[in-house]
């Protein structure tokens, strides 16, 4: 059975326990209900501010968590605790920060090495090695470093180390995890080029979290927002950047600075009242409804909907 | 606009600097400036430290010497630990509390007929026992008791704990509980009871066996330190795997598919391994120290093999008379408590993360 998306995702659900007092326990909707689909190749920029639970999405989606409620499908097989391992070789994850990413007391050919050890992808000793200096020839890395550790590298060079981990299994998805945000400009330049030339290469789809908005439109092929673990709009990237429906988008949009000071002065900034409510006490309705400049009656009552509106648009909100 | 050294002129009027007045670099400059330390490993770095600790490297070279000594001393000198000193088969009653270096009357004709007898390095106990041997011998025991009673402490502690750790949740949350009610159980009234009731139960199963020569007494030593000391190893290992499970390298390797035992070994054991050394090398002294203070109560190793603790309890008897009976014991508990500690001291210093720059 396979269908036309690589990965499909269907209101999908991650709620923490939180416990708030003796025997008491609430809890904390990180994702409330999310679906996309990603086709082979293709990368889906998700983008929204910190705590909105774009990297609970990420995780859950490897079954790193395990899902509250919704289904994940992979090549139309449903993923499931026991096919997991098998599924591990198809998708993969490069993490935010370099640092914490590399175990410091191994080298980093046993790093990238790893996941060949647990997967069995190779006969023979020599086997392994010619692979993994493959890899760090593929990710730009100088091959004579093989047998250095993790904290003898800078930033850039660590994040290819990991990039290279989640590639050595040869996987088709990769949830790229706020890849270049620990990096400094220059350097996330050419990580977020290399992955782009990795995905001409490999043919790899991405799932890429991000709170960069340029750097997500640069490389993705279509982008979802969202707020308070919903995704509030979703579409091609450029539709998206050029037409943003959704008064979260709007407002999201006119926060990226403009490297041009004579139209950043016209630009007018529209800035959110309040703060984002708590996961755990969320409004009624539409989550994004007590710092909406329009919100209505109907906001309070009822959570829109992700409706098309129009070459693959879709837009949650009531107001049209 | 360029000249021979592919350097831009400059414009007269700018206030940039004239890169004309600038030298390129050699390539041996160049080098210099690429500042990359020797790849070292982190066992290396912290050995090398270690190194540098001249109270450590003194504490191993003390220790060296008593673990030879220990070792190879007994098979050196013709005495045996139980054995009465006796010339030409006769026992000989007069080699009674000789001092050191000193023969009896017997043994001074046998030598002056041109005999060859090995000198009582410390003279002899009560009963006409070679005392330097039975000193050897107490250091072996002592030494062994708390190499063991280490491991145990360190087996059990570490899978405990790591599980534990782990696992999380509602596992942690019961093992822990029962750590909280093993630790509120008095150990030196457990050793005393236990050793009571193993010499009824066991005495007469353990006879004839290699355990019959160590004793009830040592037995029971070792079972509670298993049962009841490896509690504080499981809380330091516990709380070690849970601060490291936070790192993401670890949700990397779950990410792979790495299984969870892997995951331990591979990666979160050899992120506190330091600290789980530096603690079973403290361990080491306390278990000798435990292991005397029994002796000397007279719950230790079983007579007449001697530990140190019972050779010191022995001694007190005599101590007007023969003081040295006393020193020689107490002063070889102290040099190994002391060299273990120090050099605990020393790898905590030389492997702690946290103490380092």
């Amino acid at each position: 059975m396979s269908s036309e998306y690589l990965v499909e995702v269907k209101d999908l659900k991650q709620y923490f326990p939180i416990s708030t007092g003796f025997m008491k326990k609430t809890y904390l909707k990180a994702v409330d209900g999310v679906s996309f689909q990603i086709k082979a190749g293709e990368t889906l920029g998700l983008v929204g501010e910190s705590g909105c639970g774009k990297t609970t999405v990420g995780r859950t989606l490897l079954r790193l968590y395990e899902p509250t409620g919704g289904e994940v499908l992979f090549n139309g097989e449903k993923v499931t605790a026991q096919n997991m391992l098998h599924l591990r070789k198809e998708m993969q994850m490069v993490f935010q920060d370099p640092y914490s990413s590399l175990n410091p007391r191994m080298t980093v050919e046993d790093i990238i090495g790893e996941p060949l050890d647990v997967h069995k992808l190779y006969t023979t000793k020599e086997e392994r090695r010619k692979k993994i200096l493959e890899l760090m020839e593929l990710v730009g890395l100088n091959a004579e470093h093989a047998r250095r550790y993790a904290h003898e590298f800078s930033g850039g060079q660590r994040q290819r180390i990991g990039i290279a981990r989640a590639l050595a299994v040869n996987p088709k998805f990769i949830v790229c995890d706020e890849p270049v945000s620990a990096l400094d400009v220059s350097i996330q330049a050419q990580v977020v080029n290399m992955f782009e030339d990795l995905q001409h290469k490999l043919g790899v789809a991405y799932l890429f979290i991000a709170h960069d908005l340029l750097i997500v439109r640069h490389i993705s092929d279509r982008i979802a927002v969202m707020y308070l673990g919903k995704i509030v709009e979703i579409g091609d990237a450029d539709e998206v950047y050029e037409q943003p429906k959704h008064p979260y988008t709007i407002s999201l949009l006119s926060a990226v600075p403009v490297p041009d000071p004579n139209t950043a002065r016209t630009q007018q900034r529209i800035i959110l009242e309040g703060d984002v409510p708590s996961p755990m006490n969320m409004p009624t309705g539409c989550a994004f409804r007590s710092r909406c400049r329009y919100a209505t009656e109907k906001c309070a009552k009822e959570c829109p909907p992700l409706e098309d509106r129009g070459n693959g648009h879709f837009v949650a909100c009531w107001n049209k | 606009m360029q000249n021979e050294n592919n350097i831009p002129k400059k414009n007269p009027l700018s206030l940039q600097m004239d890169l004309s007045k600038f030298e390129l670099a050699s390539e041996e400059e160049k080098a210099q400036q690429e500042v990359m330390s020797e790849s070292t490993t982190f066992f290396k770095d912290g050995m090398r430290k270690l190194m540098k600790n001249p109270l450590a490297v003194g504490s191993i070279i003390v220790l060296v010497l008593v673990i030879l000594l220990a070792t190879f001393g007994p098979m050196v000198v013709p005495y045996s630990y139980d054995e009465m000193i006796s010339i030409d088969g006769r026992r000989d009653k007069r080699a009674k509390n000789l001092a050191p270096f000193t023969w009896s009357e017997t043994e001074q004709k046998y030598i002056d007929e041109g005999g060859e007898l090995f000198p009582h390095i410390l003279g002899t106990d009560e009963l006409c026992r070679d005392y330097f041997v039975r000193v050897l011998y107490g250091t072996r025991v002592s030494l062994l008791v708390g190499l063991f009673a280490s491991l145990i402490v360190l087996v059990i502690g570490l899978l405990y704990g790591s599980i534990s750790g782990y696992v999380g949740g509602k596992t942690d949350l019961i093992m822990m509980r029962i750590v909280d009610i093993i630790y509120s159980l008095p150990d030196m009234l457990m050793v005393i009871l236990l050793s009571v009731v193993l010499k009824e139960t066991l005495g007469s199963a353990i006879e004839g066996t290699v355990f019959a020569k160590v004793g009830t007494n040592m037995l029971s030593l070792f079972l509670v330190f298993g049962f009841l000391y490896w509690v504080g190893m499981a809380r330091l290992v516990r709380g070690q795997i849970l601060s490291v499970k936070e790192n993401e390298y670890i949700l990397a390797a779950r990410a792979i598919g790495t299984k969870p035992g892997r995951i331990i070994r591979k990666h979160i054991l050899p992120n506190c391994i330091s600290v789980i050394i530096i603690s079973t090398a403290l361990q080491i002294p306390s278990a000798i120290f435990t292991e005397s203070f029994l002796s000397f109560l007279g719950l230790g190793v079983q007579a007449p093999m001697p530990s140190l603790g019972s050779l010191a309890n022995a001694a007190r008897e005599g101590l007007q008379s023969y003081p040295y009976k006393l020193v020689f014991p107490a002063l070889m508990i102290c040099l190994i408590v002391l060299a273990f500690n120090l050099l605990g001291d020393g790898l905590r210093d030389a492997f702690d993360p946290k103490l380092r720059r």
